[in-house]
């Protein structure tokens, strides 16, 4: 009985008032008032955000100074805080040693492939969940929705079996297939097509627009944020998805990028830290750069279970 | 404990049914739509205009379902039934035999010297983990909520290590953390501090792995909480104000019932995400040093399952794993129901 009650308590959005038009009464409020505090809250403020940024800028700085030393200024006390002399040789070293630009094409097609899988089979589920009407609709909410209980480490062996009895290891689709089901995405989508304006629909119907045709015509343009929203999670989850790409493939043939550090990490490691800081570093800038273009809508959708249920 | 997810199961299975085979479609027509009252059933071979309507609103969402719930029980449902079954027998993930061994893999579990080392570390990495970030991150919301110069540049940049994969994380870390040559020696060895050894002794690895795993998921927990902050109703706020509470008194009587959705959502899921981690720890230690020393549940059931090719003791730590993980969270449940009847 534990699952629905979880289930029930998600889908009721702890801070979402009623109505958009209270919502926004909310925000202004909070805006209006809470801004109004002491000046010692001000400087403790400064003083946590300053803290704050060290902890987690301090830690990326020596990454990216090691990624550009020479390995002798690496293994010396005390450390040097700057690169001298600067150089790109573990870059060339990690892109040429080891076939970092499989592990980057690998990542980028099972990205590619099981983001767009994903956000189609969520959208369409959750648009049959939510605009159409059929018997037993709530019991396939739930069954959609329940999946979320399951931990992925329950459900390895079980799935590593079958995959190697098909012989699809080593191979995309036995990354991409078993990790295609959406569970949160339907979830999202389904309550963003129920919150649409009921009237809309209710005027596109009449006026003759099928069901393909009013999901692609009204209800998809006027979910845009929360679409992209959950485009965006599901591509930065994809991208950083290791155990199971990891059981999945021995070598660099389908390996994805996370994957193929952690075998440049075996052979390396400790001994060579220069060319593994500079292949994590080259692991880390597209997402981050992802994250920089689009961060508001990235929060959104990576926060949306708590805010927006 | 099982039991609802075992009937999901057989839900789901039952609907596919329904859906691949239409001619029960009909049947079932009667409970939605209903016949028009008095009047005679629809004629067998033309159905009515509005019935055939139904018949293809409800194809379409077979069709439009029936892929993602094909996955999702292939995937998810069927692999959850199939390691209770896996639990009892002595599989080892390869060989084609596999024999029945009843509870001798449980029995093995709770007797085994290793178990309760593992255990521990799995309850001291969850506590910790969950405790700290969640702590923080409403401390740092509470800081950030105001108007500040450059806030959303920190928000942002509070929030950049979660979209980092863990493995990268990771391995950026155990450098951090090197002994020798690390960040973390150079600073304590400037301050004339000794570095512990983080590769060789065990607390202090656990140590480490905490610390980033922290690092790493410290955004989430402060993003929601400041959101949640922003969402909220200033006016009870000054009202005590007004009446003369003391700001703690605020904080406790006024600010933390109004997060407590937001405290219980949150410790659900950063509770499930860290009890699951197996990147970082993959990525930092293999689970060692001296053999276990970060080993949790989730990296035993890789280690046994995978490298010492146990998959039915895998299994089984799996399922011990997945039972306690239910426990959890129907306790969290009834206490935070409890907490919102009061």
């Amino acid at each position: 009985m534990s699952a629905p009650a979880i289930v029930g308590t998600i889908d009721e959005p702890p801070t979402a008032p009623p109505s958009r038009r209270e919502r926004r009464a909310d925000q202004n409020r909070s805006e209006s008032s809470s801004h109004n505090r002491g000046p010692l809250m001000t400087t403790a403020g400064y003083v946590g955000m300053t803290v704050a940024l060290l902890i987690v800028a301090v830690p990326l700085f020596w990454i990216i100074i090691t990624s550009f030393k020479e390995r002798g200024d690496i293994y010396v006390r005390p450390a040097q805080w700057w690169p001298n002399p600067a150089t790109t040789e573990n870059y060339h070293d990690v892109t040429t040693r080891i076939p970092f630009s499989n592990y980057f094409r690998n990542s980028l097609i099972i990205t590619g492939v099981t983001s767009t899988v994903k956000i189609v089979l969520g959208v369409i589920s959750a648009y049959a969940l939510s605009l159409l009407r059929f018997p037993g609709r709530g019991i396939v909410f739930l069954v959609v929705i329940a999946a979320l209980m399951v931990p992925n480490q329950i459900t390895v062996i079980s799935n590593y079996a079958l995959v190697a009895q098909l012989g699809w290891r080593n191979t995309y689709q036995g990354i991409i297939i078993p990790l295609a089901g959406v569970a949160f995405g339907t979830f999202l989508m389904r309550n963003q097509f129920l919150s649409l304006p009921g009237e809309i629909i209710e005027a596109a119907r009449l006026d003759g627009a099928g069901p393909l045709k009013l999901l692609w015509k009204v209800v998809l343009p006027m979910s845009w944020p929360t679409l992209v929203a959950f485009s965006l999670i599901t591509v930065v989850n994809e991208w950083n998805e290791y155990l199971w790409p990891f059981l999945m493939s021995d070598d660099e043939r389908v390996a994805p990028l996370p994957v193929g550090l952690t075998q440049l990490q075996n052979n390396d490691g400790v001994t060579n830290w220069g060319p593994v800081m500079a292949g994590t570093v080259l692991a880390m800038v597209p997402i981050l750069v992802l994250f920089l273009v689009l961060q508001r809508q990235m929060i959104k959708g990576l926060t949306a279970g708590a805010l927006k249920g | 404990m099982t039991p609802p997810y075992r009937k999901h199961v057989g839900s789901g299975a039952r609907l596919s049914n329904v859906q691949s085979t239409q001619t029960q479609v009909p049947d079932r027509s009667d409970e939605v739509t209903g016949p028009p009252a008095g009047g005679p059933p629809p004629p067998v071979g033309e159905p009515p205009h509005r019935s055939s309507g139904r018949r293809w609103e409800w194809t379409l969402a077979g069709l439009l379902l029936a892929p993602n719930l094909v996955l999702l029980i292939v995937f998810t449902y069927r692999p959850l039934i199939d390691n209770f079954r896996l639990s009892f027998t002595d599989w080892n993930i390869s060989s084609p035999t596999i024999s029945w061994v009843g509870f001798s893999n449980y029995i093995e579990w709770f007797t085994r010297d290793d178990t309760k080392t593992v255990v521990l570390n799995t309850v001291i990495f969850t506590v910790a983990t969950v405790g700290i970030s969640m702590s923080l991150g409403l401390l740092l919301a509470l800081l950030l909520d105001q108007r500040l110069k450059g806030r959303n540049l920190v928000r942002s940049a509070i929030f950049a290590p979660f979209v980092i994969s863990g493995a990268a994380i990771g391995i950026a870390f155990q450098f951090v953390f090197d002994p020798s040559f690390g960040l973390v020696q150079d600073v304590l060895a400037r301050l004339g501090i000794a570095s512990p050894d983080f590769y060789q002794q065990s607390n202090w690895a656990l140590f480490m792995v905490t610390v980033t795993y922290i690092w790493k998921n410290l955004g989430y927990s402060f993003v929601i909480y400041l959101a949640a902050l922003q969402g909220r109703r200033a006016d009870l706020d000054e009202a005590a104000e007004i009446d003369g509470a003391s700001s703690w008194t605020r904080f406790r009587r006024v600010l933390m019932p109004q997060l407590r959705p937001t405290t219980f959502f949150l410790s659900i899921t950063v509770l499930l995400s860290s009890v699951q981690v197996f990147d970082i720890i993959y990525a930092m230690t293999r689970g060692g040093p001296v053999g276990n020393g970060t080993t949790t549940l989730v990296f035993q059931v890789y280690q046994e399952t995978f490298v010492n090719q146990r998959a039915g003791y895998g299994a089984t730590v799996a399922t011990v794993m997945f039972l306690v993980l239910l426990v959890v969270t129907v306790f969290q449940v009834r206490v935070m129901d409890k907490g919102s009847r009061k």
